[in-house]
Protein backbone atom coordinates (compact mmCIF):
# COMPACT_ATOMS: atom_id res chain seq x y z
CA UNK A 1 0.00 0.00 0.00
CA UNK A 2 1.32 3.42 -0.91
CA UNK A 3 2.18 5.62 2.01
CA UNK A 4 -0.50 8.18 2.81
CA UNK A 5 0.38 11.62 1.50
CA UNK A 6 0.91 14.02 4.37
CA UNK A 7 0.81 17.77 3.90
CA UNK A 8 4.35 19.08 4.27
CA UNK A 9 4.56 21.53 7.13
CA UNK A 10 7.49 23.62 8.23
CA UNK A 11 8.29 22.83 11.83
CA UNK A 12 8.01 25.93 14.01
CA UNK A 13 11.05 27.18 15.89
CA UNK A 14 10.62 26.82 19.64
CA UNK A 15 10.69 30.12 21.61
CA UNK A 16 14.11 31.21 22.96
CA UNK A 17 14.89 34.81 24.02
CA UNK A 18 11.15 35.31 24.52
CA UNK A 19 11.00 32.78 27.34
CA UNK A 20 14.50 32.24 28.73
CA UNK A 21 15.06 33.49 32.27
CA UNK A 22 17.77 36.14 32.41
CA UNK A 23 20.85 35.46 34.48
CA UNK A 24 23.63 37.82 35.52
CA UNK A 25 26.21 36.15 33.30
CA UNK A 26 23.86 36.28 30.29
CA UNK A 27 22.99 39.95 30.92
CA UNK A 28 26.63 40.98 31.40
CA UNK A 29 27.60 39.16 28.20
CA UNK A 30 25.05 41.25 26.31
CA UNK A 31 26.25 44.44 28.10
CA UNK A 32 29.83 43.61 27.11
CA UNK A 33 28.77 43.50 23.45
CA UNK A 34 26.79 46.74 23.70
CA UNK A 35 29.53 48.64 25.56
CA UNK A 36 32.14 47.30 23.14
CA UNK A 37 30.16 48.68 20.21
CA UNK A 38 29.52 51.99 22.00
CA UNK A 39 33.27 52.41 22.52
CA UNK A 40 33.62 53.09 18.78
CA UNK A 41 31.66 56.27 19.49
CA UNK A 42 33.76 56.97 22.57
CA UNK A 43 36.99 56.65 20.60
CA UNK A 44 35.52 59.06 18.04
CA UNK A 45 35.03 61.58 20.89
CA UNK A 46 38.70 61.27 21.83
CA UNK A 47 39.69 61.68 18.16
CA UNK A 48 37.50 64.78 17.81
CA UNK A 49 39.13 66.27 20.89
CA UNK A 50 42.67 65.52 19.58
CA UNK A 51 41.90 66.89 16.11
CA UNK A 52 40.49 70.06 17.67
CA UNK A 53 43.58 70.37 19.86
CA UNK A 54 45.80 70.17 16.77
CA UNK A 55 43.63 72.56 14.75
CA UNK A 56 44.07 75.64 16.89
CA UNK A 57 42.41 77.65 19.65
CA UNK A 58 39.16 78.35 17.82
CA UNK A 59 38.34 74.72 17.10
CA UNK A 60 39.56 73.60 20.52
CA UNK A 61 37.48 76.26 22.23
CA UNK A 62 34.37 75.05 20.45
CA UNK A 63 34.97 71.38 21.34
CA UNK A 64 35.99 72.18 24.92
CA UNK A 65 32.83 74.25 25.20
CA UNK A 66 30.73 71.30 24.10
CA UNK A 67 32.43 68.84 26.46
CA UNK A 68 32.11 71.41 29.27
CA UNK A 69 28.37 71.84 28.78
CA UNK A 70 25.87 69.86 30.81
CA UNK A 71 25.01 67.65 27.83
CA UNK A 72 28.70 67.20 27.01
CA UNK A 73 29.42 66.17 30.59
CA UNK A 74 26.59 63.65 30.49
CA UNK A 75 28.05 62.16 27.32
CA UNK A 76 31.50 61.96 28.92
CA UNK A 77 30.04 60.44 32.10
CA UNK A 78 28.30 57.76 30.03
CA UNK A 79 31.53 57.17 28.08
CA UNK A 80 33.44 56.73 31.35
CA UNK A 81 30.95 54.14 32.59
CA UNK A 82 30.91 52.30 29.26
CA UNK A 83 34.73 52.20 29.23
CA UNK A 84 34.93 50.96 32.84
CA UNK A 85 32.23 48.34 32.23
CA UNK A 86 33.96 47.03 29.13
CA UNK A 87 37.34 47.02 30.88
CA UNK A 88 36.04 45.03 33.85
CA UNK A 89 34.19 42.74 31.43
CA UNK A 90 37.48 42.17 29.64
CA UNK A 91 39.17 41.29 32.94
CA UNK A 92 36.30 38.91 33.75
CA UNK A 93 36.78 37.17 30.41
CA UNK A 94 40.53 37.06 31.05
CA UNK A 95 39.95 35.28 34.37
CA UNK A 96 37.67 32.78 32.63
CA UNK A 97 40.18 32.32 29.79
CA UNK A 98 42.84 31.16 32.25
CA UNK A 99 40.31 28.61 33.53
CA UNK A 100 39.37 30.23 36.84
CA UNK A 101 36.09 31.42 38.39
CA UNK A 102 33.74 28.91 36.79
CA UNK A 103 31.80 27.59 39.78
CA UNK A 104 28.30 28.94 40.39
CA UNK A 105 29.10 31.44 43.15
CA UNK A 106 32.25 32.81 41.52
CA UNK A 107 30.80 33.24 38.02
CA UNK A 108 27.72 35.04 39.39
CA UNK A 109 29.94 37.17 41.64
CA UNK A 110 32.20 38.08 38.71
CA UNK A 111 29.19 39.09 36.59
CA UNK A 112 27.63 41.20 39.36
CA UNK A 113 31.05 42.64 40.17
CA UNK A 114 31.36 43.92 36.58
CA UNK A 115 28.27 46.07 37.00
CA UNK A 116 28.88 47.20 40.58
CA UNK A 117 32.60 47.77 39.99
CA UNK A 118 31.99 49.83 36.84
CA UNK A 119 29.57 52.15 38.67
CA UNK A 120 31.97 52.58 41.61
CA UNK A 121 34.96 53.26 39.33
CA UNK A 122 32.98 55.78 37.24
CA UNK A 123 31.88 57.72 40.33
CA UNK A 124 35.43 57.63 41.74
CA UNK A 125 36.97 58.92 38.49
CA UNK A 126 34.47 61.79 38.31
CA UNK A 127 34.83 62.64 42.01
CA UNK A 128 38.60 62.71 41.56
CA UNK A 129 38.33 64.83 38.38
CA UNK A 130 36.04 67.36 40.09
CA UNK A 131 38.31 67.56 43.17
CA UNK A 132 41.47 68.09 41.08
CA UNK A 133 39.78 70.82 39.02
CA UNK B 1 22.88 38.55 11.84
CA UNK B 2 20.95 36.71 14.46
CA UNK B 3 17.19 36.77 14.23
CA UNK B 4 15.91 37.63 17.70
CA UNK B 5 12.17 37.33 17.07
CA UNK B 6 10.26 34.21 16.12
CA UNK B 7 9.34 33.49 12.48
CA UNK B 8 5.67 33.99 11.61
CA UNK B 9 4.78 30.30 11.71
CA UNK B 10 6.34 29.97 15.19
CA UNK B 11 4.57 32.77 17.00
CA UNK B 12 2.43 31.46 19.83
CA UNK B 13 -1.26 32.07 20.25
CA UNK B 14 -3.55 31.63 23.25
CA UNK B 15 -4.64 28.04 23.53
CA UNK B 16 -7.38 26.06 25.14
CA UNK B 17 -8.27 26.51 28.80
CA UNK B 18 -8.87 22.99 30.05
CA UNK B 19 -11.53 22.38 32.73
CA UNK B 20 -10.54 22.30 36.41
CA UNK B 21 -10.56 18.89 38.08
CA UNK B 22 -13.77 18.39 40.05
CA UNK B 23 -13.53 18.53 43.85
CA UNK B 24 -9.86 19.51 43.98
CA UNK B 25 -8.79 22.22 46.41
CA UNK B 26 -5.00 22.31 45.90
CA UNK B 27 -4.64 23.45 42.32
CA UNK B 28 -1.54 24.35 40.36
CA UNK B 29 -1.79 26.00 36.97
CA UNK B 30 0.42 24.84 34.09
CA UNK B 31 0.80 26.68 30.79
CA UNK B 32 2.13 24.32 28.19
CA UNK B 33 3.34 24.84 24.62
CA UNK B 34 1.34 22.86 22.05
CA UNK B 35 1.92 22.36 18.37
CA UNK B 36 0.33 19.81 16.10
CA UNK B 37 1.89 19.23 12.66
CA UNK B 38 -1.46 18.00 11.34
CA UNK B 39 -3.76 20.98 11.94
CA UNK B 40 -1.76 23.63 10.04
CA UNK B 41 -2.07 26.17 12.85
CA UNK B 42 0.51 28.15 14.79
CA UNK B 43 1.76 26.89 18.18
CA UNK B 44 -0.51 27.69 21.12
CA UNK B 45 -0.19 27.71 24.91
CA UNK B 46 -2.78 25.59 26.71
CA UNK B 47 -3.78 26.14 30.33
CA UNK B 48 -4.20 23.18 32.66
CA UNK B 49 -5.09 22.89 36.35
CA UNK B 50 -3.39 20.06 38.21
CA UNK B 51 -4.66 18.67 41.51
CA UNK B 52 -1.52 18.71 43.64
CA UNK B 53 -3.10 16.40 46.23
CA UNK B 54 -3.48 13.72 43.57
CA UNK B 55 -0.10 14.22 41.87
CA UNK B 56 3.57 13.49 42.61
CA UNK B 57 6.11 16.23 43.45
CA UNK B 58 7.94 16.58 40.13
CA UNK B 59 7.05 18.45 36.95
CA UNK B 60 7.10 15.12 35.09
CA UNK B 61 4.47 13.82 37.56
CA UNK B 62 2.27 16.78 36.62
CA UNK B 63 2.74 16.17 32.89
CA UNK B 64 1.84 12.50 33.30
CA UNK B 65 -1.14 13.48 35.48
CA UNK B 66 -2.37 15.81 32.74
CA UNK B 67 -1.84 13.19 30.05
CA UNK B 68 -3.69 10.45 31.92
CA UNK B 69 -6.49 12.53 33.51
CA UNK B 70 -7.12 15.63 31.38
CA UNK B 71 -5.66 15.60 27.88
CA UNK B 72 -4.24 12.42 26.38
CA UNK B 73 -3.07 14.29 23.26
CA UNK B 74 -0.25 16.10 25.11
CA UNK B 75 3.07 14.85 23.68
CA UNK B 76 6.44 14.79 25.47
CA UNK B 77 9.44 12.46 25.76
CA UNK B 78 10.12 10.62 29.00
CA UNK B 79 11.61 7.37 30.09
CA UNK B 80 13.63 6.75 33.26
CA UNK B 81 11.94 9.33 35.57
CA UNK B 82 15.18 9.61 37.60
CA UNK B 83 17.48 11.96 35.72
CA UNK B 84 19.66 9.45 33.90
CA UNK B 85 18.13 9.05 30.43
CA UNK B 86 17.85 12.74 29.54
CA UNK B 87 14.61 12.30 27.60
CA UNK B 88 12.38 14.78 29.42
CA UNK B 89 14.59 17.85 28.90
CA UNK B 90 12.43 20.94 28.37
CA UNK B 91 12.23 24.60 29.28
CA UNK B 92 10.53 24.93 32.66
CA UNK B 93 9.88 28.41 34.06
CA UNK B 94 12.48 29.92 31.78
CA UNK B 95 15.30 27.50 32.41
CA UNK B 96 16.18 24.23 30.73
CA UNK B 97 15.84 21.25 33.06
CA UNK B 98 14.73 17.65 33.25
CA UNK B 99 11.03 17.49 34.13
CA UNK B 100 11.70 14.41 36.27
CA UNK B 101 14.25 16.08 38.58
CA UNK B 102 12.63 19.52 38.72
CA UNK B 103 10.19 19.85 41.61
CA UNK B 104 6.90 21.70 41.13
CA UNK B 105 7.60 23.68 44.33
CA UNK B 106 11.04 24.53 42.99
CA UNK B 107 9.42 26.07 39.89
CA UNK B 108 6.94 27.86 42.09
CA UNK B 109 9.77 29.79 43.71
CA UNK B 110 10.48 31.31 40.30
CA UNK B 111 6.83 31.74 39.35
CA UNK B 112 6.01 33.62 42.58
CA UNK B 113 5.20 37.28 42.21
CA UNK B 114 4.07 36.80 38.64
CA UNK B 115 0.45 37.41 37.78
CA UNK B 116 -0.66 33.86 37.24
CA UNK B 117 1.65 31.82 39.44
CA UNK B 118 1.52 29.30 36.64
CA UNK B 119 4.36 26.97 35.72
CA UNK B 120 5.18 27.62 32.07
CA UNK B 121 6.62 24.81 29.99
CA UNK B 122 8.10 25.07 26.49
CA UNK B 123 10.19 22.74 24.34
CA UNK B 124 14.00 23.16 24.48
CA UNK B 125 14.65 26.64 23.04
CA UNK B 126 15.43 27.54 19.42
CA UNK B 127 14.89 24.04 18.03
CA UNK B 128 12.58 22.77 15.27
CA UNK B 129 9.48 21.33 16.96
CA UNK B 130 8.18 17.90 15.96
CA UNK B 131 5.10 18.03 18.18
CA UNK B 132 4.22 19.79 21.47
CA UNK B 133 7.25 19.46 23.78
CA UNK B 134 9.27 17.24 21.44
CA UNK B 135 12.13 19.01 19.61
CA UNK B 136 14.08 17.65 16.64
CA UNK B 137 17.52 16.74 18.03
CA UNK B 138 18.99 15.40 14.74
CA UNK B 139 21.56 18.18 14.43
CA UNK B 140 22.46 17.92 18.13
CA UNK B 141 23.31 14.22 17.86
CA UNK B 142 25.09 14.71 14.51
CA UNK B 143 27.33 17.27 16.21
CA UNK B 144 28.07 14.82 19.00
CA UNK B 145 29.03 12.19 16.40
CA UNK B 146 31.27 14.73 14.64
CA UNK B 147 33.68 14.90 17.60
CA UNK B 148 34.21 11.11 17.25
CA UNK B 149 33.32 10.15 20.82
CA UNK B 150 35.31 6.93 21.07
CA UNK B 151 38.81 5.88 22.09
CA UNK B 152 41.32 6.34 19.25
CA UNK B 153 44.76 4.72 19.49
CA UNK B 154 47.86 4.07 17.37
CA UNK B 155 49.64 1.52 19.54
CA UNK B 156 48.50 -2.10 19.29
CA UNK B 157 45.70 -2.95 21.69
CA UNK B 158 46.93 -4.53 24.94
CA UNK B 159 45.97 -8.09 25.77
CA UNK B 160 43.80 -6.98 28.65
CA UNK B 161 42.31 -3.54 28.92
CA UNK B 162 43.66 -0.03 28.27
CA UNK B 163 44.90 0.94 31.72
CA UNK B 164 45.14 4.33 33.35
CA UNK B 165 46.14 5.54 36.81
CA UNK B 166 43.47 6.58 39.30
CA UNK B 167 44.71 10.17 38.85
CA UNK B 168 44.24 9.99 35.07
CA UNK B 169 40.83 8.42 35.58
CA UNK B 170 39.88 11.28 37.89
CA UNK B 171 40.42 13.67 34.97
CA UNK B 172 37.21 12.30 33.47
CA UNK B 173 35.08 13.14 36.51
CA UNK B 174 32.61 15.91 35.77
CA UNK B 175 32.72 14.93 32.07
CA UNK B 176 31.71 11.30 31.69
CA UNK B 177 28.43 11.91 33.60
CA UNK B 178 26.93 13.84 30.67
CA UNK B 179 23.63 12.24 29.58
CA UNK B 180 23.24 14.23 26.32
CA UNK B 181 19.89 15.69 27.34
CA UNK B 182 20.66 18.90 25.35
CA UNK B 183 19.67 21.20 28.24
CA UNK B 184 23.03 23.04 27.99
CA UNK B 185 23.33 23.29 24.22
CA UNK B 186 19.81 24.65 23.74
CA UNK B 187 20.28 27.18 26.57
CA UNK B 188 23.21 28.81 24.77
CA UNK B 189 22.45 32.06 22.86
CA UNK B 190 25.58 31.48 20.76
CA UNK B 191 24.11 28.13 19.74
CA UNK B 192 20.74 29.78 19.03
CA UNK B 193 22.31 32.16 16.52
CA UNK B 194 24.97 29.80 15.09
CA UNK B 195 23.77 26.28 15.83
CA UNK B 196 24.57 25.16 12.29
CA UNK B 197 28.30 25.78 12.73
CA UNK B 198 29.00 26.12 16.50
CA UNK B 199 29.19 22.66 18.10
CA UNK B 200 27.54 23.81 21.34
CA UNK B 201 28.37 23.03 25.00
CA UNK B 202 27.36 19.34 25.08
CA UNK B 203 29.42 18.26 22.06
CA UNK B 204 32.38 20.34 23.27
CA UNK B 205 32.24 18.88 26.79
CA UNK B 206 32.30 15.45 25.17
CA UNK B 207 35.20 16.56 22.94
CA UNK B 208 37.15 17.56 26.06
CA UNK B 209 36.28 14.24 27.70
CA UNK B 210 38.29 12.51 24.91
CA UNK B 211 40.99 15.18 24.79
CA UNK B 212 41.92 14.62 28.47
CA UNK B 213 41.58 10.84 28.37
CA UNK B 214 45.13 9.56 29.05
CA UNK B 215 44.51 6.49 26.87
CA UNK B 216 43.50 8.43 23.75
CA UNK B 217 46.31 8.96 21.22
CA UNK B 218 44.54 11.24 18.77
CA UNK B 219 44.69 14.49 20.77
CA UNK B 220 46.40 16.52 18.04
CA UNK B 221 43.89 15.63 15.33
CA UNK B 222 41.01 16.22 17.74
CA UNK B 223 42.32 19.72 18.44
CA UNK B 224 42.85 20.34 14.71
CA UNK B 225 39.20 19.48 14.08
CA UNK B 226 38.07 22.03 16.69
CA UNK B 227 40.44 24.79 15.55
CA UNK B 228 37.75 26.82 13.82
CA UNK B 229 36.20 30.24 14.45
CA UNK B 230 32.77 28.65 14.81
CA UNK B 231 33.03 25.05 16.03
CA UNK B 232 34.85 25.98 19.26
CA UNK B 233 35.36 29.72 19.42
CA UNK B 234 31.70 30.76 19.23
CA UNK B 235 31.63 30.12 22.97
CA UNK B 236 31.57 33.55 24.61
CA UNK B 237 31.31 32.28 28.21
CA UNK B 238 27.68 33.30 28.61
CA UNK B 239 27.45 30.44 31.16
CA UNK B 240 23.81 29.48 30.52
CA UNK B 241 25.09 25.94 29.91
CA UNK B 242 26.56 25.57 33.38
CA UNK B 243 23.43 27.11 34.93
CA UNK B 244 21.16 24.71 33.06
CA UNK B 245 22.97 21.36 33.42
CA UNK B 246 20.73 19.01 35.45
CA UNK B 247 23.80 16.91 36.32
CA UNK B 248 25.64 19.98 37.70
CA UNK B 249 28.42 19.63 35.14
CA UNK B 250 30.27 22.64 33.78
CA UNK B 251 30.53 22.69 29.96
CA UNK B 252 31.78 26.30 30.04
CA UNK B 253 34.78 25.18 32.08
CA UNK B 254 35.44 22.23 29.74
CA UNK B 255 35.38 24.59 26.75
CA UNK B 256 37.81 26.95 28.51
CA UNK B 257 40.14 23.98 29.06
CA UNK B 258 40.01 23.15 25.33
CA UNK B 259 40.89 26.78 24.52
CA UNK B 260 43.82 26.48 26.96
CA UNK B 261 45.02 23.30 25.23
CA UNK B 262 44.88 25.16 21.89
CA UNK B 263 47.16 27.87 23.29
CA UNK B 264 49.43 25.42 25.12
CA UNK B 265 50.32 23.52 21.94
CA UNK B 266 51.23 26.75 20.14
CA UNK B 267 53.85 27.85 22.69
Amino acid sequence: MAPTARPTVTAPLSPHLQIYRWTWTMAMSVFHRITGTALYGGTALVAIWLVALASGPAAYGWVAGFFGSLFGKLVLFAYTWILMHHMLGGLRHFIWDVGQGFDRERRMWLARGTLIGSVILTVLIWALALVIR
Amino acid sequence: MAQFNLPKNSQMTEGKIWPRPVGANNLQEFRIYRWNPDDGKNPRVDVYQVDRDDCGPMVLDALLWIKSKVDSTLVFRRSCREGICGSCAMNIEGQNALACTMGIDECQEHAKGKKTGAVRIYPLPHMPVLKDLVPDLTNFFAQHASIEPWLQTETPAPEGEWKQTPEDRAQLDGLYECILCACCTTSCPSYWWNGDRFLGPAALLQAYRWLVDSRDENTGERLDALHDPFRLYRCHTIMNCANACPKSLNPAKAIAEIKKMMVAREV
